[in-house]
């Protein structure tokens, strides 16, 4: 079934939910305009079954209807796992054959980012959706800098350390932070390594496009719900790659 | 009436093993200085103000105190001898002029000794006295603001954020939660404003997730909020953040510019923010001694535990932290009604009876500190981005706060983890707490947990790991510094040499002086009023 369209209560009734604010008093003029936006959203029938002034000059809605779009999922494009997903045993068996000493994985929050919950859930042991940190990986030498480290100490950290994978999280947003930062670091990276002896970057954090490992000049872009054992099982698969080939 | 039946052995063996764990802190604490707190002692003297490029003058003093005196002790002597020496010597006729000149390089500096040392210390005593009085003043004012328009209806007080980075923004927002039902409006700091070694000046309109915490700021949101505090009848108090590198300072100006709740814990900077510990401790004791003055109420952050740690597992790291906080609070002058102790709804609630859980640990908190009004922040590790499941989430949080009688409720948003919130968030959120407070508000004198049911079990034995850390930490030769160096606080390692600000810390020498810290521990502010403002706040619970 590529054609799907939403599922209310019934097979292709169309029908979603949506909420939103208007900056209006509010009144009946407000109800139609609320209506007005649904509409124009495609909505059709809309019905606009709750609305509710909050202060003054502004009013919140609580919108129905039915859309008449149909969705294809076999035009839908997603990066699929282009790796075998590992338990930490295996990540540690492959480790310790392919590599022959420990994998060294230094991370960090770079800028101002103060946010570690990321960095955190991937390396600390605590880990994250109950699968343990890569600091409980025993081939894995984990240091986490944690937060508002700097590109030239993060570099400086990662040539001193031999680090295999540098692993960047970035939570913060605003005005695209995220985004001049990764750039940032990469274009770092680049300048101080050769480019066979760079450390393989990831990138990861809640806003993050995962298409957009090419554009920000890193390997790898991770998105909200990353687990641990990803990032692990990742690693894996392109560091020992590197060493073979 | 205790719920929970704590056996007052435990309690006082808890206490008792904090102060031990917080004696030695102290002591350090008392035999060090450090730029933030010289720089503080300047602001409450009355210098301010920045040059055309945003260095603070008391960043360009201090630092041309230190650095004429660097081959004789440096900061150990502290600024006010040299600063106020020179005073007396005619290099200029006021601290403004002097910092100028100093940042210029004209003045000379020199650690007076015998008859010059007492001038400069009488005079430097003078100035800060000035500012000192400023605080008292504030105080009184607020106090005579609660007697005249009133205070907040009921506790818990309902805590709202405001953080667009632009204080001209935040304002009329702020006036707006307020309306919409906040007592307590806090904004939040940009990021990265906890690594600045200065404080920014003047009103901002740039920030990142946050807005800078500046003087200019704390008076224009508290002029705000002072109108719309005799518009709705109550007082709404302003909270802002007395952590970071610059804590002393941010705590001075909150004391002169008349905040009324502070952000102020003894280890998160360390933990979370690598700051070198001695620097944060002493840090530490002279911005609670300010808090303590200025009739701030504190707020600690144990919530913080529980972000990076597992809620039931670390349960005890909250209980040892309030317990160290207080003791701390207290060796600073901070009375009961000022210790807003953290703590956080944070348990997984996939977790079999995880409500219970969380009832267990707020009623510990509550029980061990009865006086106090805690603070009680909403879940958001747990915030998934469901805002459905995340909106009823946060109910179960307020009902806690209800049913165990939390001081101070920070609003949970169900955008947790999604966006910064929306009108419709907060709106949508007090809609919340209005419903259980009004309709389960008075749920908790109908509420008697079993002696020996789960909730007092737990309870229980989560005090006693608490006693168990804080005896691990004893056990360590060098207490709590050692025990924070090996990582005992959660998985983060956090060495006494180690760590930012450390080059901003000194030993004092014996010729050190400080009048704000004499001040600050041998006068108080007129007895007759701060006895009538504890009074009115122990009343109210």
């Amino acid at each position: 079934m590529s054609i799907v369209r939403p599922y209310g209560d019934t097979t292709g009734d169309g029908m979603v939910q949506l909420s939103f604010t208007l900056p209006l008093p509010h009144d009946k003029v407000a109800d139609g305009a609320a209506l007005q936006l649904a509409q124009k959203m495609g909505l059709d029938p809309a019905m606009v079954v709750h609305s509710k002034p909050m202060g003054e000059s502004f009013t919140f809605f609580v919108v129905y209807g039915r859309v008449n779009h149909l969705v294809d999922t076999s035009l839908v494009q997603i990066v699929e796992r282009d790796y075998p997903l590992l338990t930490p045993k295996e990540v540690n068996a492959a480790v310790k054959e392919g590599l022959r000493r420990p994998m060294v994985v230094v991370g960090a929050c770079i800028g101002t980012d103060a946010h570690t919950v990321g960095i955190d859930a991937i390396l600390n042991v605590k880990g994250f959706a109950g699968e343990k940190g890569l600091e409980y990986y025993q081939e894995l030498e984990v240091v986490n800098l944690g937060a508002q480290v700097s590109v030239p100490d993060l570099v400086e950290t990662a040539r001193e350390r031999h680090a295999d994978a540098v692993l960047v999280s970035q939570v913060v947003t605003q005005r695209d932070a995220h985004l001049i930062n990764t750039r940032e670091m990469a274009a770092a990276f680049r300048e101080a390594y050769p480019s066979q002896r760079r450390p393989l970057l990831v990138v990861g954090g809640p806003r993050f496009d995962e298409h957009m490992a090419d554009e920000l000049g890193v390997d790898r872009v991770f998105g909200r719900g990353t687990t641990p054992g990803e990032v692990a099982s990742y690693l894996v698969h392109r560091i020992l790659a590197k060493e073979i080939a | 009436m205790s719920l929970l039946d704590l056996d007052p052995g435990a309690v006082a063996r808890a206490r008792d093993l904090a102060a031990r764990v917080g004696t030695p802190i102290v002591d350090l604490a008392r035999g060090h200085t450090t730029v933030a707190v010289e720089r503080a002692t300047l602001r409450i003297a009355g210098l301010g103000g920045a040059d055309p490029d945003g260095t603070p003058w008391v960043n360009h003093l201090a630092d041309a105190v230190r650095n004429a005196l660097a081959a004789d002790g440096g900061l150990a002597h502290g600024v006010s001898l040299p600063v106020w020496d020179a005073l007396v010597r005619g290099e200029a006729d006021d601290l403004a002029t002097l910092a100028q000149k100093a940042a210029a390089g004209s003045v000379s500096f020199r650690l007076p000794t015998g008859a010059d040392a007492v001038a400069a210390a009488e005079a430097a005593r003078a100035d800060v006295a000035r500012g000192i009085a400023a605080i008292d003043a504030n105080r009184r004012t607020r106090e005579a603001l609660l007697a005249e328009i009133g205070d907040a209806p009921r506790t818990p007080w309902i805590y709202l954020i405001v953080a667009t980075g632009d204080i001209y923004e935040d304002i009329p927002q702020a006036q707006a939660a307020a309306r919409a039902g906040a007592d307590v409006i806090a904004v939040i700091r940009s990021t990265g404003q906890s690594l600045l070694d200065y404080v920014p000046e003047g009103a901002t309109r740039e920030g990142f997730a946050g807005t800078y915490a500046t003087q200019e700021n704390f008076r224009l949101m508290r002029a705000a909020l002072d109108e719309t505090s005799r518009e709705l009848g109550r007082y709404v108090r302003l909270t802002n953040y007395a952590s970071g590198l610059c804590m002393p300072e941010i705590a001075a100006l909150a004391g002169l510019e008349r905040l009324d709740m502070m952000l102020n814990d003894s280890m998160y900077g360390i933990l979370f923010r690598d700051i070198n510990p001695i620097r944060t401790f002493v840090d530490q004791r002279f911005s609670r001694q300010i808090h303590a003055r200025a009739g701030i109420i504190i707020n600690t952050g144990e919530d913080n535990y529980l972000t990076t740690a597992d809620a039931v597992e670390a349960a005890h790291t909250v209980t040892t932290s309030q317990l160290l906080n207080e003791y701390f609070a207290k060796e600073a002058g901070l009375a009961d009604w000022q210790l807003g102790l953290g703590h956080a709804f944070e348990i997984d609630p996939d977790l079999p009876d995880s409500f219970r859980l969380e009832l267990a640990h707020a009623l510990l908190a509550r029980e061990l500190f009865p006086d106090a009004p805690l603070k009680w922040m909403p879940p958001t590790r747990h915030m998934t981005g469901d805002v459905f499941r995340g909106y009823l989430l946060d109910g179960f949080f307020n009902l806690a706060g209800a049913l165990t009688g939390q001081g101070i409720l920070l609003v949970g948003m169900m955008t947790e983890a999604v966006v910064t919130p929306w009108l419709s968030d907060r709106d949508l959120a007090l809609q919340s707490v209005r419903y259980v407070l009004n309709g389960a508000g008075g749920l908790r004198e109908d509420f008697q947990p079993s002696p020996d049911g789960f909730i007092a079990t737990r309870a229980r034995r989560v005090l006693a790991e608490a006693i168990g850390l804080l005896e691990t930490i004893l056990d360590h030769d060098g207490g709590l510094l050692d025990a924070i160096a090996d990582g005992t606080f959660g998985l983060m390692k956090r060495p006494a040499d180690q760590g930012k600000g450390l080059d901003g810390v000194a030993v004092k020498s014996g010729a050190y002086v400080n009048p704000a810290i004499d001040l600050l521990e041998t006068t108080s502010v007129a007895r007759a009023t701060s006895e009538t403002a504890s009074g009115h706040h122990e009343g109210e619970r």
